[in-house]
């Protein structure tokens, strides 16, 4: 092999792909990017502001979520833990610190770095296990924490804290610095994962994703990129809930380590595309603002609830590479399907000039036809 | 780099079931070695504790002078031991240029590990395919590609777990031609396989295991008309032949 071929062969990428990364994918991302910059000047009303700093909040988790679940087939559903290390952790520190104001967002990464040592022991206990039980392993990590959380004095118990909120600030702007500190948190989320996705971190990941055992028979140390991975995930996580829980002024353990919170972030990255950087961020930006939305449009709230259990359940059970993806896949095969109705003497000249089978390989496969 | 691999009087059993009964085994520097035996007699086992899949129950395991008996099966590849799968084990869902790279050294530098990854797939056919998700690979495929991303990371020695195994026959010449002319630039080489032409066509020594022990062990030329190897794998003694 040449060194012009070796160079004109880049891992996951056809001419196809190289065309959407190159062109499509940046162009679109900037004109999200954008939107989502003047979204508080296009929709100043502080309902839209408050689905805006929600919505951002959770394509920050969904994708910080995807770095681990996503890429180590490691599915979590114990990220709640770090949500609420990190929202109550700067709950008790502004109060046992007096700060309040704009020196309360210092805290936001302080919370990240407590979920994230909240992830060692976590990690180094449930990622010693594969599957279901890493699933159930989570889980019951999710109640020691919400039964902690109910109890505990530094909480506050089940009565929970009040966070100082931010009075001198104007109402009618009063969301902006949410909004813009959730996109901050949400870009550089996504940007991360991008760059994990391309490393030799992330490929370490994706191959443990594949077989754990044979990635360590290739000299993978699955204990320590997996644990790095759930720590990452865990500090965004934790940066996450920090903020949100600034934003909503109240910790209560029913609400800051909520059972729907991991379902809702694992229905976002499965309906947008599990795996991949851009799955979980679509996930949360459709699905976010419609249950939102739902919340405010119906007397009931338990109503969108039950709607995103069955939608999850359908998801799960038959589009698990998710919605948007499976969708694009149909679009693809109808129009390869419009080409070939279209121009049946350009494939009928591709199928004659189309080698036989080998004689060897009567199946057509490619096995024979490829060694030399 | 090359290295004996060597087991000595390696035991294992699996509840009351005594795979390997103190097994010995070398694997000269070099040279190609074949592993043979009939099912049950304890080769995959084998090549499970030597890679460090499978605790070792008693027995030591050597690379050169150096014991790695009961090293992890990372520790295992990054001293210089690869291997392959009796039923292939590649990562589907990465490309195959992509499974190339999962075996890369820490420190070292992306893009000539990248270019010797290509190299590798040249040299075993499937370049054309580095772009393509390796599940959509065929069998035979597969089998390169899990030689080819052993390779990668320049092993003492490569244990392949028939290699040979549900190929079609272009393919295993093609397999055996690969390794014979990695063999001569120095690769050591264990198989286990049951294939006899291709084994006795290809190794220098020939090794037999029957209820997890060796029963026989040299050249194939020797080991093709030893009674006890036609008794034990062939189940036709010199008995039969009256």
């Amino acid at each position: 092999m040449t060194a012009g071929q070796a160079k004109s062969i880049r891992a996951g990428t056809g001419p196809a792909d190289q065309l959407r990364e190159r062109w499509l994918a940046p162009c679109g991302l900037a004109v999200l990017l954008v939107f989502v910059a003047v979204f508080p000047l296009l929709f100043p009303n502080p309902t839209a502001t408050n689905f805006g700093v929600v919505t951002l909040i959770f394509v920050a988790v969904a994708a910080a979520w995807n770095i681990f679940s996503g890429f180590s087939g490691y599915l979590s559903l114990g990220h709640a833990v770090f949500y609420g290390t990190g929202a109550y952790f700067l709950v008790v520190a502004a109060r046992d610190w007096n700060l309040t104001g704009a020196a309360v967002f210092w805290l936001v990464p302080l919370g990240g770095v407590a979920a994230a040592i909240i992830a060692v022991p976590l990690g180094l206990v449930a990622l010693r296990v594969r599957r279901h039980t890493f699933v159930v392993i989570t889980i019951a990590f999710f109640f020691i924490a919400q039964l902690s959380a109910s109890n505990l004095g530094i909480t506050g118990g089940s009565s929970g804290l009040l966070v100082p909120v931010p009075t001198s600030w104007n109402p009618a702007t009063y969301n902006n610095p949410f909004y813009y500190l959730a996109m901050l948190l949400a870009a550089a989320t996504v940007a991360l994962s991008w760059l994990v996705r391309r490393s030799r971190f992330g490929l370490q990941l994706r191959a443990i994703r594949d077989d754990e055992d044979r990635a360590a028979g290739l000299g993978v140390r699955a204990m320590p990129v997996k644990l790095t991975a759930l720590v990452v995930s865990g500090f965004i996580t934790g940066m996450a809930g920090a903020l949100w829980v600034y934003f909503i002024g109240e910790a209560f353990p029913q609400f800051v380590f909520d059972p729907l919170f991991d379902l809702a972030v694992v229905l976002m990255a499965f309906f947008g595309g599990l795996g991949t950087v851009a799955g979980p961020v679509r996930g949360a930006l459709v699905l976010e603002p419609t249950q939102l939305y739902l919340n405010l449009q119906q007397a009931n709230g338990y109503e969108s609830e039950i709607l995103f259990g069955v939608l999850f359940l359908a998801v799960i059970l038959f589009l698990p590479r998710g919605v948007l993806p499976t969708a694009a896949e149909y679009v693809t095969a109808a129009r390869a399907r419009l080409r070939r109705g279209g121009w049946p003497g350009r494939t009928g000249a591709s199928q004659a000039q189309a080698p036989p089978p080998a004689a060897d390989n009567p199946a057509g496969t490619p096995a024979a036809g490829s060694a030399p | 780099m090359t290295a004996d691999l060597r087991a000595d009087r390696v035991t294992k059993s699996f509840g009351g079931v005594l795979a390997l009964d103190g097994c010995s085994l070398t694997a000269p520097a070099g040279q190609i070695t074949g592993l043979i035996g009939p099912n049950g007699s304890g080769k995959t086992t084998l090549f499970n504790v030597m890679t460090g899949y499978e605790r070792i129950d008693a027995g030591q395991v050597y690379l050169g002078a150096r014991r790695i008996t009961g090293a992890s099966p990372h520790r295992v590849f990054a001293l210089g031991v690869g291997r392959t799968f009796q039923l292939t084990r590649i990562f589907p869902r990465l490309t195959v240029l992509e499974n190339m790279l999962v075996p890369a050294q820490r420190g070292r530098p992306a893009r000539p590990h990248r270019e010797r990854a290509l190299e590798l797939l040249a040299f075993t056919g499937i370049a054309d395919h580095a772009r393509e998700l390796a599940g959509t690979l065929s069998y035979g495929q597969r089998k390169l590609l899990e030689l080819a991303y052993i390779l990668v990371a320049d092993p003492a020695v490569v244990l392949l777990d028939e290699p040979a195994g549900g190929v079609n026959p272009s393919l295993i010449h093609h397999i055996a031609d690969r390794i014979s002319e990695l063999n001569k630039a120095g690769q050591t080489f264990l198989i286990v396989e049951h294939n006899m032409e291709f084994v006795m066509g290809l190794c220098h020594q020939v090794t037999v295991l029957d209820s997890g022990t060796v029963v026989a062990s040299g050249p194939p030329e020797v080991i093709r008309t030893d009674p006890r190897v036609l008794d034990a794998y062939l189940g036709t003694g010199t008995d039969d032949d009256d």
